[in-house]
């Protein structure tokens, strides 16, 4: 999932012809006071914290400007905040227009009715989160005729909008509908879409890009979303690997079964400190450079829960051994091993040689990793 | 009859000439099933270990009589596949693919329903039934003939509980692994009235996991239409809370989704929820022992 900055949102949206403000990205403020002197930005302007997380308003980090001056000086003050941990590298100078009603546009997914849904609201310019169930409308819309112009038109109903604005909704919803399939997103959402003279403009964007349909993205491959060093070079590594705050490693295979991992180790007064989904490999290698991952990651225990299925046993024992190998003994941590399934007694087997034992029952074995992590801590 | 496979089932392995392919088709084959056939563009008259393979589904159908697909096609192309095999008239596919687009799987997800195919999948480890057949990856070695049926949206997690039900000395009528997906061809209560009509399957084990809304509408369902016992865990009770879809995907579930929402929903719901998956096992022998009480 990459969640896009408003300013390559709004990128997006352009190049499907939704109405937007005149505006230009800076990164320093004398380059946001040469985008207004150079007129690109007409003044008044707003300027804008360009960072993922939502209630920049309140924040201090949306402010006004009426020179190129001012621009300069809000630049400066929102280029030196840290939002919500978020520090800002960018902000969006954008023309401050007369603004009428302020609504809410949103295309996604609805997972349970297996269906993209659009979602509107004539409460825009607030979280809507915050917004009354019953003024909310929910569309589904079915991929094959796509987003019909009868739906639309019920849309535009549904905001309470007619004559010149109801035109141009229907021009931006068919635009929103074509971005969130050519572009394989998450979410399209228009918050706050505001009533401008007799159209309408998009004030802000939001769009989340599937990391499943990169392969046909390449030019969202530079975007990332915030990872710590080591989950990157796991990212590389197509090993799924996430860091919190405890200090019990865990490695695991699937998803379901990691998560459940976690739940048992909680359950037992343990505090996992990263996890890593190995998968589904048959590649002794990848799961040595898992676990040396692992080791970077200076875990007090590290618990490996392995099912094996297309994953065999005895190949995560290999490359276990292997990585063992490689840390060294200043390095080392204590490891408890639990190996099910897929060639089971050749890979205890192989771990036994190391002189490691693999407990059989899940209960038992993260009693065993908590107690290990307590004892090294 | 089990649930949508049985020995008459006939499957054809899209993909079979990649690694997984060829791994799965012989692993199928010493599960009992009749693997009948192979597809890889551009590959017919040579064979697989013995499997013929052709350049389409259509031919593998006419030659073969097959009526089941296992597509391991890699992501760009699975689409694609999906939509060959629902043409060819196959009424099931498991999709085991994984890192298919959402969007291509609504397309081949309303596709298939409108040609009245079923999807498995995508992204799943499929569907077995001891000493019938298995259209799918989960390994042979967790199961034994039986009567308790599991739905499942894990892969690993529920080769775990199904080896788990095996070590008690019980055994499966069924066993469905849906897929972790946003979008997924057979949800829980796709999955549920099969397995409440099935009469070789006595209880129903549903093993869920955090996100979507998948487990909570399967409880609704199982209030009202489940007359069967069932077993259920979620798994990802501790896990940090995620915000996959952002902001319009919360006023979608608004607070459902979590692990206590769907614990909650199920306990209402009259089903026997175990906390951890090495409980399922215990329970489901209990209730093995005492026949039709929850």
């Amino acid at each position: 999932m990459v969640k896009l900055a408003e300013w390559r949102g709004k990128e997006v949206f352009r190049k499907y012809g939704v109405p937007l403000p005149r505006g230009h990205v800076a990164r320093t403020p004398s380059e946001a006071e040469a985008v207004v002197r150079s007129g690109s930005v007409p003044l008044p302007c707003v300027v804008k914290a360009q960072v993922l997380a939502g209630g920049r308003g309140k924040g201090g980090a949306v402010r006004f400007a009426n020179t190129a001056e001012e621009a300069r000086a809000a630049a400066e003050a929102i280029l030196a905040l840290e939002f919500k941990g978020e520090r800002v590298k960018e902000v969006l100078l954008e023309e401050k227009l007369p603004i009428g009603k302020e609504l809410y546009v949103a295309i996604t997914l609805d997972r349970a009715r297996r269906l993209p849904v659009l979602i509107t609201s004539a409460q825009g310019g607030v979280e809507i989160e915050s917004v009354d169930d019953a003024a909310i409308e929910r569309q589904p819309v079915h991929p094959f005729p796509g987003l019909t112009a009868y739906e639309r038109r019920r849309a535009a109903r549904s905001l309470g909008l007619s004559g010149g604005p109801a035109k141009a909704l229907d021009g931006l919803l068919l635009a929103l509908w074509k971005a969130f399939q050519q572009e394989d997103t998450e979410l399209v959402e228009v918050n706050p879409l505001a009533v401008v003279g007799d159209g309408l403009v998009a004030l802000d964007a939001k769009v989340i890009i599937e990391d499943d349909a990169a392969f046909r993205h390449p030019e969202y491959a530079e975007i990332r979303d915030d990872r710590t060093p080591l989950e990157e070079i796991a990212r590389e590594k197509e090993i799924a690997f996430v860091q919190l705050d405890g200090n019990i490693g865990v490695i695991a295979n699937g998803a379901g079964l990691t998560m459940a991992t976690l739940d048992v180790l909680k359950e037992f007064g343990g505090n996992p400190g990263v996890f890593l989904d190995l998968g589904g490999t048959d590649d002794p290698k990848k799961v040595t450079e898992a676990f040396l991952l692992m080791a970077q990651a200076k875990p007090a225990a590290v618990f490996l829960n392995i099912f094996g299925g297309v994953t065999r046993c005895d190949t995560v024992a290999r490359g276990l051994v292997e990585a063992m190998r490689q840390v060294p003994e200043s390095e080392r941590f204590p490891l408890v091993a639990r190996i099910r399934g897929n060639n089971e007694a050749e890979g205890i087997e192989i771990l036994r040689s190391a002189g490691v034992t693999s407990v059989p029952d899940l209960k038992s074995s993260a009693q065993a990793a908590v107690a290990a992590a307590r004892g090294s801590a | 009859m089990s649930v949508l496979v049985d020995r008459d089932t006939r499957v054809v392995v899209q993909g079979i000439t990649g690694h997984q392919g060829t791994v799965h088709a012989r692993q199928m084959r010493e599960f009992g099933t009749q693997v009948v056939a192979g597809v890889t563009p551009g590959k017919a008259g040579t064979d697989v270990e013995g499997v013929p393979v052709f350049d389409s589904v259509r031919d593998a159908v006419e030659k073969t009589g097959a009526n089941a697909s296992c597509i391991f096609v890699p992501a760009p192309f699975a689409k694609d596949a999906l939509l060959e095999a629902v043409d060819a008239g196959l009424t099931l596919a498991t999709v085991v693919t994984e890192h298919i687009p959402f969007h291509d799987m609504l397309v081949m997800y309303h596709y298939a329903r409108s040609k009245g195919s079923r999807i498995i999948g995508p992204n799943c480890p499929g569907i077995a039934s001891p000493g019938k057949a298995k259209v799918g990856i989960i390994p042979n070695v967790v199961f034994r003939p039986g009567r308790v049926g599991v739905i499942s949206r894990s892969g690993t997690l529920t080769y775990e509980i199904v080896n788990g039900i095996k070590e008690h000395g019980l055994g499966q009528s069924t066993c469905i692994g849906l897929g972790g997906d946003p979008v997924v061809g057979t949800s829980f209560v796709d999955a549920l009235p099969l397995f409440e009509s099935d009469p070789e399957t006595d209880l129903i084990v549903l093993v869920g996991e955090i996100g979507g809304t998948g487990e909570e509408d399967a409880a609704e369902y199982i209030r009202h239409h489940v007359h069967k016992p069932v077993v259920a865990y979620i798994a990802g009770r501790s896990a940090p809370p995620g915000k996959r879809m952002g902001h319009a995907g919360a006023i979608i579930t608004r607070g459902r989704g979590t692990a206590e929402s769907k614990l909650a929903a199920l306990e209402r719901a009259g089903a026997h929820v175990a906390r951890f998956p090495y409980e399922i096992p215990d329970m489901v022998a209990e209730i093995a022992r005492a026949p039709g009480r929850r």
